[in-house]
């Protein structure tokens, strides 16, 4: 049950309603109060120190429910989504089924309604059985709630597929959400092309792939008009590709993952801790592959300069045995909302990017691309009368990553044992407290 | 008098007393993965030790007990009759049990996982596990899992580490030192764990490598900098980097790199790449030719060059041997030294 | 702490004179005779041996080099070097071989040294000739030829140093007091 809780003594950093300035918040009946008030009676969450922001929300998380549970299921994914600052979750239609009808999206819904600890919206597939070959039933995807269109994990290959599908969505004002990716020039390719992908001997994924991708859809937004949004943006050439399509008006946005933003393909070689030693970090394996320094480079860039509207986790979590095997046959992806603010926050800390953008790419930003606001007013942001989403961050917190403590059943990230400066202190979702760090921070 | 002289003249060349000194070059090394972080030191080791199984093998009855109770596996997930044999050999001249695992008739082919089978290996008392294995990084995955020392005979793309040695074990048979020696390796280098790991031990000692193949087959990032690959020379054109060769090795040209369409077709291949006596004649004379085997004569390589006086490829062969028991000896050693208590 | 200088240079050459006089008195002669020295120490003594024959004999003894690496026994391996070199003998079949070490300890390293030999060829007897006999044999083994018998406890450190092998040149004991000596 929603409860009456003040946050204390924070700094209330709001980037939606410009609010940054140290305040008492109150959140009562499941929606923002006031600003500055005091209340008896109240539960009360210390923030002196601390920074007071809505709820993050991701546009890109892999829940694995139904079907999939062996990796995740919607209790322990929206677990992690608390732990990681995140109080909507969007989740991604590659289960099993595919989340390709009305019936399953309702299903998942009636699910989230008992056992999420979190908000989820659900994204439908563009295609049935995520086949690529026929338009799924997308007004019924669309009048079932669902937010989003998606095949991700594969592209949409067939150009006419795709830009049917942009147009046809376009009637119900939801997006197209596209891992791109050409899946000829990837071929067997299970890393980045590079130097790196050479020392290990891996079949390299050329950045071309992507930008092939990111070009024609481009190209099918400027066509019909209709907004595309690229997932999981990873090189220094769609990044370009996207800013100058933006500067044209076409209807694209882009998200970048926590992971594209900081780690390199080195990774992949030597760990996410350094060192000289080769160790074909499987649970670097991800797709987009990492990449090189310079692409991180211009994912940063282009975060800060709002090319790139969003932080997504494209949380991917997988079992044990999946990640234990040699790197071609791992599966792709990271375990990623409980890292994500942590992860984030070296950026922060390199003084590459403001902290209050980094608030905004993890809120506002995602609210925006997929216009969540005309569903959920006032998700996003501290506003009155908006959903009592309230995250207490500390930005100088610094821990270390165990990811046998993660809540989410993925246990995949190359970051074990990696220190992390800055820690998700409380997550309030819907007025109530779904995590409060176990330990102090500080 | 003269028995006496011979061994003072050795003496010379190669101090009989170097043992105090070579002692300090420690061998750390439980597994070998690849020739990547090798130090000068621990190459000559390898070099001087192959020497002296060299000695063993020319002998009348080539056996000696060094690793009397040590028992290897040859775990080989791709066919390679060559390789395994050179291991199996030169384990039984060593001494140990070596037993062969083709991961066809194991529990492999029923879909048991890399980790489950090298734990069973080592359950059932492997000391060395020698692995083939087509994706690369294999073998790192079993050194992380197991006790046993993991040799690697050559993982997907990425290394053959013994192949390199013998490589430079039969450069340096016919003229010592390889520094300042200019080595061409012909081929397809993108997909050569020969040739990758041939990169690291030659340049380390000073070599001038010089990769050269069609674009499409050359690896990329080999312009990356220091700290990421060794460095290389690249050129696409055989006639002009062969000039004035020391040693030119050719590498195996598999037919389905032309399905891949990373060449048009082998006639057109082996027009602008084979190595053939009048490419030959612009290396050094007497250039040696090497080749990793097994070979597509008329392909990578002419039949005449491939039999000609300039092939070394048999003497590969025979130091592959002789390697791979310096190789086995000394990964064994490593637990008995750490096993060390007391001295004689 | 026991910690003193048992031999000093001219100790060594004084033993080293004894045994090639021995030897040539033992076998008549130096017909048949092949030295073949341990690595490490055990060829410079195999040489300074054969040096002092042909200087009062004017017979050149053939002098031949044993690596024992690849026979030694577990134990006797622990703590040695992983370092190997080729040997390089002269045909020993037929032959005297005198073997020639610096120390005698357990008997471990020369029972190596007898397996190797053995591979080599089939001599008409083997003789052993050490610098230093310590005592604590573990097998059967004893030497024919002995510079100079030394008690030592058994955790004692005999050091010889040879100027060919060393750049100096003496035999030490380093030990601890109050352990066990024996003979």
């Amino acid at each position: 049950m929603s409860e009456r809780i003040l946050f204390r003594g924070g700094r209330v950093l709001d980037p939606a309603t410009g609010v940054d300035r140290v305040a008492d918040l109150l959140v009562d009946n499941g929606r923002i109060a006031a600003l500055d008030a005091t209340a008896d009676g109240a539960r009360v969450i210390d923030a002196r120190g601390c920074v007071v922001a809505p709820g993050f929300i991701d546009l890109h998380t892999h829940l694995r429910e139904p079907g999939l549970e062996y990796k995740e299921d919607i209790e322990s994914g929206t677990r992690a989504a608390a732990r990681g600052g995140f109080t909507t979750v969007c989740a991604m239609p590659n289960t099993e089924p595919a989340m390709d009808n009305r019936s399953i999206i309702e299903h998942v819904l009636r699910d989230a309604g008992t056992r999420a600890r979190v908000r989820v919206l659900p994204i439908g597939a563009v295609s049935r059985g995520r086949a690529g070959k026929e338009l799924a039933e997308l007004g019924d995807l669309a009048a079932a709630g669902c937010i989003a269109f998606s095949d991700d994990g594969a592209p949409v290959w067939d150009a006419t597929l795709m830009r049917r599908a942009l147009e046809y969505a376009s009637a119900f004002g939801l997006p197209v959400i596209d891992h791109c990716e050409d899946p000829s020039l990837t071929g067997d390719g299970v890393m980045n092309e590079g130097w790196v992908s050479t020392r290990l001997g891996l079949r390299g994924v050329p950045a071309a792939a992507e930008e092939a991708a990111v070009a024609r859809d481009i190209a099918l937004a400027e066509t019909t008009g209709a907004h595309v949004h690229i997932a999981h943006v990873s090189t220094r050439g769609a990044v370009d590709a996207v800013r100058r399509a933006k500067a044209r008006g076409v209807r694209v946005t882009a998200e970048v993952t926590p992971h594209h933003l900081t780690l390199t393909d080195e990774t992949v070689a030597f760990g996410a801790l350094g060192g000289t030693e080769l160790v074909y970090d499987t649970n670097a394996r991800v797709n987009p592959p990492l990449r090189s320094r310079a692409d991180v480079d211009a994912c940063v860039g282009a975060l800060a300069d709002g090319t790139i509207d969003c932080i997504a986790t494209d949380h991917a979590p997988h079992a044990v045995t999946e990640k234990l095997c040699e790197f071609d046959e791992a599966a792709c992806g990271i375990s990623g909302l409980e890292t994500a603010f942590g992860l984030c926050m070296r950026v922060v800390h390199e003084r590459r990017l403001p902290l209050e953008t980094l608030i905004e790419r993890l809120t506002g930003g995602p609210a925006r691309v997929l216009a969540l606001g005309s569903r959920v007013p006032g998700i996003g942001t501290l506003a009155v009368d908006a959903p009592a989403d309230v995250v207490v961050l500390d930005p100088d917190a610094e821990w270390t990553v165990d990811a046998a403590r993660f809540a989410s059943k993925g246990k995949n990230t190359p970051l074990a044992g990696a220190r992390l400066k800055g820690a998700v202190v409380a997550t309030v979702a819907a007025g109530r407290v779904a995590h409060e760090s176990e330990v102090a921070v500080g | 008098m003269t028995s006496v002289r011979a061994t003072e003249a050795r003496a010379a060349e190669a101090p009989p007393f170097a043992t105090g000194s070579s002692d300090s070059v420690a061998w750390q090394r439980r597994h070998l993965l690849d020739l990547d972080d090798f130090t000068v030191d621990e190459l000559e080791l390898v070099m001087q030790t192959a020497d002296t199984m060299k000695e063993v093998l020319s002998r009348e009855v080539p056996r000696v007990p060094a690793l009397r109770g040590t028992t290897i596996l040859t775990l080989f997930y791709e066919n390679s009759t060559r390789t395994r044999s050179s291991f199996e050999l030169a384990g039984k001249v060593l001494g140990a049990d070596v037993i062969n695992i083709a991961a066809s008739s194991s529990s492999v082919a029923k879909g048991e996982s890399l980790v489950d089978t090298v734990k069973t290996l080592q359950a059932v008392g492997a000391d060395v596990i020698i692995m083939r294995h087509s994706r690369s990084g294999a073998p790192y995955l079993a050194a992380r899992v197991v006790e046993s020392s993991i040799i690697n005979a050559g993982d997907g793309l990425h290394a053959h580490p013994t192949q390199a040695l013998l490589d430079l074990h039969t450069m340096r048979a016919s003229f010592g030192s390889v520094r300042g020696r200019k080595v061409v390796i012909v081929g397809d280098a993108l997909h050569s764990r020969v040739a990758r790991s041939n990169l690291w031990s030659l340049t380390a000692l000073g070599a001038e490598v010089t990769l050269c193949a069609p674009p499409t087959l050359i690896p990329r990032g080999l312009d990356a900098g220091e700290g990421t690959l060794p460095p290389v020379h690249v050129d696409t054109d055989l006639d002009r980097a062969i000039e004035g060769a020391d040693v030119v090795m050719a590498l195996r040209m598999q037919l389905e790199r032309m399905n891949g369409g990373f060449v048009p077709g082998m006639r057109e291949y082996s027009r602008m790449y084979q190595v053939n006596a009048s490419r030959l004649a612009r290396a050094k004379p007497g250039a040696l030719v090497l080749h990793p085997g097994p070979m597509n004569e008329g392909v990578e390589i002419s039949h005449e060059v491939a039999h000609g006086l300039q092939s070394h490829v048999e003497e590969q062969v025979a130091n592959g041997v002789a390697v791979r028991m310096a190789v086995l000896w000394l990964v064994t050693q490593h637990g008995r030294r750490r096993a060390a208590t007391e001295t004689e | 702490m026991l910690d003193s200088v048992i031999m000093s240079p001219d100790d060594v050459r004084r033993a080293v004179m004894r045994i090639a006089h021995e030897i040539v008195e033992h076998n008549r002669g130096t017909d048949g005779l092949v030295f073949v020295g341990m690595r490490t120490r055990g060829v410079p003594l195999a040489q300074r041996i054969a040096s002092a024959i042909y200087a009062f004999e004017g017979v050149a003894v053939p002098v031949g080099t044993l690596d024992i690496g690849l026979y030694r026994d577990d134990l006797s391996r622990r703590g040695a070097a992983v370092n190997i070199q080729p040997s390089d003998l002269p045909d020993i079949t037929g032959k005297r071989v005198i073997l020639v070490d610096d120390v005698l300890y357990t008997g471990r390293t020369v029972r190596a040294a007898l397996d190797a030999l053995i591979d080599y060829g089939r001599p008409e007897r083997i003789l052993l000739a050490v610098l230093v006999d310590r005592g604590h044999r573990e097998l059967p083994i004893r030497a024919d030829f002995v510079g100079k018998n030394i008690p030592t406890a058994r955790n004692d450190d005999v050091q010889v140093r040879l100027e060919e092998s060393d750049g100096d040149e003496y035999v030490r004991v380093a030990g601890v007091a109050g352990a066990e000596v024996s003979r």
